[in-house]
């Protein structure tokens, strides 16, 4: 009997793991996915990997080596819908900080036998080496979301993800304000929606772990804790951490590594 | 002439992380038997220099996804020891509730999505015997409980944000503590049902790590606390944990991009994980999972590396009577749960149990809260150098044999055995300072 149901691949580059976790957290949810796609390749499920192409690819981590290069060409061949999920593979992650090169020594004698794993001076997102179809933020992914992102690609509909700020979020959980209550540095009028504003909601700041929302105007809200006292190595280094390579927060944290008196204004 | 044969898989599958197993015989004999982690290293110790001590629970969670909060407790209290405080009783009963929450969702997603299918001649969990339904439910319930846990008490299921160096962001209320007992007193049968059912496995011969390394405790089962314990000498060995380094070493091998681990006594690899810590700990597990290690009629540490799969089974029972001990008790911790943090310069390690074995954690810090530097030995890591010694045993066991076993059986025997470790390549991985070599 042939298998006409869509075909699902997923993949992963240099990451934590957890994004395709939250996959098989979906727990009894994976089960009726799996009754419905067939997952074809899933090396941390699955020994079986049927050849490909595949109807949709979920691509999990950054790219990080000359190999991955090659391997995510492949994989856009193979695939006919591209999902990067996850800030590795929408923004090149935690292990991206090594891509403005302070530290020289970083990267010292990358080996020189072809055996060994040789590795790139810079982590960058999926979508700076191939085309994709769409990008789900986070770190890590919301599962919820990755159900209606599979659903929306296998309906042939786009995907129904808000693109407001964690800020709305707060507001809808009437969580009081972090930054107006109580004077800390909150990432959450910037960042994109999606973790349900769990951060204000355990009375820390929001960390930016699902990237800039859009539009994001990091000056004005970095100025206002400035004005407030915050330090600004401090704010630099509130951006500069799992999205830190995504353009907005790469930008405010090279703007915030300048000090305050030398900044040009335009 | 020669003959030479070679075993290569490229992609190792049912595994978290990317490794790969390389096996050459010359004449019949075992020249090369590599567990090979070709995962891209992301220099994770580098990059927290620099950073503030108050940030890096956040950023070492990202190690690993499958078990950010051993990562989160190593450093919090690695951090605490490096500032000399210590946070009060509740905020440590609170963590290991958290704790609990971990080892059994990764437990669970180990041994009924990943190992178990091993045993039952499937490739999946998906496409198990249709009696085992039951089985895969009770694994997707403990690993939805597991995941409870931790959303209850670090806010989400994945690198967990309530965690900080001090204690909690906001230690969660009684009602929402209370509320996790009926599904933990569910959880309780459930894990029973599992371990019945793991027992009954055939399981293939195979070695038995003769040195083994966890934490030891005389008050609980070793999660966040206790002394080293090695095992398999002349005689038991207990030291501090600050004197890890004096124990064990790290070195570099060519085939992998995690740091391999020996014993510096004798230069042998060793064990950590399940079977150790349960050989070790067997008296302080609570009741229920004590009756079940003893009833096993397996002399622990079992002599099959295959049977890790029953340590977790009885371990996954530990937690949960543990959890709902805790659960029980519970009464929420003065607020704030945190203690402020004093800014002075020191330096600070810890180890604790992930639920694949010991993880160490070093950092130094300076008089403005920066990290200066930082070491990170996860326990995958550790394990590789004995996963190596297996494969060779196994291999050159397998070959003596009058009629040698295929390609094929041969390469499922060493995937098996790999497995059983339940390696997390990611967390082994990112660790390696890249030196030149070959030039």
């Amino acid at each position: 009997m042939t298998d006409h149901r869509p075909r699902l691949a997923v993949y992963k580059f240099a990451s934590c793991d957890g994004c395709q976790l939250q996959l098989l957290d979906l727990e009894g949810k994976i089960r009726q996915v799996a009754k419905r796609v067939e997952i074809a390749h899933f090396l941390e499920a699955r020994s079986r990997i049927e050849p490909g192409p595949y109807d949709v690819g979920l691509v999990e981590g950054s790219i990080s080596t000359p190999e991955d290069i090659d391997r995510i060409k492949e994989i856009r061949q193979q695939c006919r819908h591209l999902v990067a999920i996850g800030a590795c593979a929408t923004a090149g992650g935690i292990q991206a900080l090594r891509n403005w090169g302070h530290d020289p020594d970083f990267l010292s004698g990358v080996y020189a036998d072809p055996d060994y794993i040789s590795t790139l001076t810079t982590s960058t997102a999926i979508g700076d080496h191939v085309p994709i179809d769409y990008e789900l933020r986070g770190c890590p992914i919301d599962p919820g979301q990755l159900l209606e992102v599979l659903t929306a690609f296998l309906l042939g509909r786009r995907p129904n993800i808000p693109s407001h700020s964690v800020c709305v979020e707060c507001k809808q959980q009437q969580t009081v304000c972090v930054a107006v209550a109580r004077g800390v540095s909150c990432l959450g009028p910037v960042t994109h929606a999606g973790c349900g504003a769990i951060c204000p909601a355990h009375g820390r700041e929001c960390f930016g772990c699902y990237g800039p929302s859009e539009p994001a105007n990091l000056v004005s809200l970095t100025g206002f804790y400035e004005r407030e006292g915050a330090n600004r190595q401090t704010l630099g280094r509130l951006v500069q951490s799992f999205n830190a390579w995504a353009p907005a927060f790469r930008q405010e944290a090279d703007r915030l590594a300048l000090p305050a008196d030398t900044e040009t204004r335009s | 002439m020669k003959t030479i044969r070679g075993i290569s898989v490229k992609s190792l599958t049912r595994v978290e992380g990317e490794g790969s197993l390389k096996v050459r015989l010359v004449d019949g004999r075992v020249e090369i038997a590599e567990f090979n982690i070709y995962e891209p290293p992301r220099f994770f110790e580098r990059l927290l220099r620099g950073r503030d001590l108050a940030e890096v629970p956040d950023i070492t969670a990202r190690i690993c996804g499958i078990c950010p909060v051993a990562y989160q407790m190593s450093s919090c209290i690695a951090l605490e020891q490096a500032l000399g405080i210590v946070v009060p009783p509740a905020i440590n009963r609170l963590r290991r509730l958290l704790y609990c929450g971990e080892w059994i969702t990764s437990h669970a997603l180990h041994m009924h999505l990943l190992h178990a299918p091993d045993f039952l001649e499937c490739e999946s969990a998906f496409s198990l015997p249709p009696e085992y339904a039951g089985f895969l439910e009770d694994g997707m319930f403990l690993k939805a409980l597991g995941n409870q846990l931790l959303e209850v008490i670090g806010g989400r299921a994945v690198h967990p944000i309530n965690v900080a160096v001090g204690g909690f962001h906001r230690s969660p209320d009684v009602v929402a503590i209370r509320a996790l007992l009926s599904d933990l007193e569910r959880g309780l049968e459930a894990a029973h049902r599992s371990l019945a059912v793991v027992s009954r496995f055939a399981f293939p011969a195979a070695p038995s790590p003769q040195r083994r390394l966890s934490l030891i405790s005389a008050d609980e089962y070793p999660m966040n606390h206790g002394d080293l314990a090695i095992s398999g000498g002349a005689e038991l060995v207990q030291a501090p944990i600050a004197a890890f380094p004096d124990y064990s070493r790290e070195f570099q091998v060519r085939q992998s991009t995690a740091l391999h681990s020996r014993l510096i006594a004798d230069d042998s690899p060793y064990l950590c994980g399940p079977l150790a810590r349960l050989s070790h700990n067997l008296a302080q597990l609570p009741d229920g999972a004590r009756q079940a290690a003893e009833g096993s009629g397996i002399d622990w540490p079992s002599a099959s590396m295959h049977q890790s799969i029953i340590a977790r089974g009885i371990e996954v029972i530990a937690a949960i009577e543990n959890a709902i001990a805790i659960v029980r008790d519970y009464r929420a911790p003065p607020r704030p749960a945190r203690l402020e943090l004093p800014r002075r310069a020191g330096s600070g390690c810890h180890a604790t149990e992930a639920p694949r074995g010991l993880l160490y954690h070093h950092y130094a810090i300076d008089n403005a809260g920066l990290v200066i530097g930082a070491t990170i030995i996860p326990p995958t890591s550790q394990n590789q150098a004995q996963v190596e010694h297996d494969l060779m045993t196994i291999l050159t066991r397998e070959l003596a044999q009058p009629q040698p076993p295929s390609d094929a059986s041969l390469t499922r025997q060493c995937e098996t055995l790999i497995r059983s470790y339940d390696p997390c390549i990611s967390c082994a991985t990112h660790f390696l300072t890249l030196s030149i070599s070959g030039r």
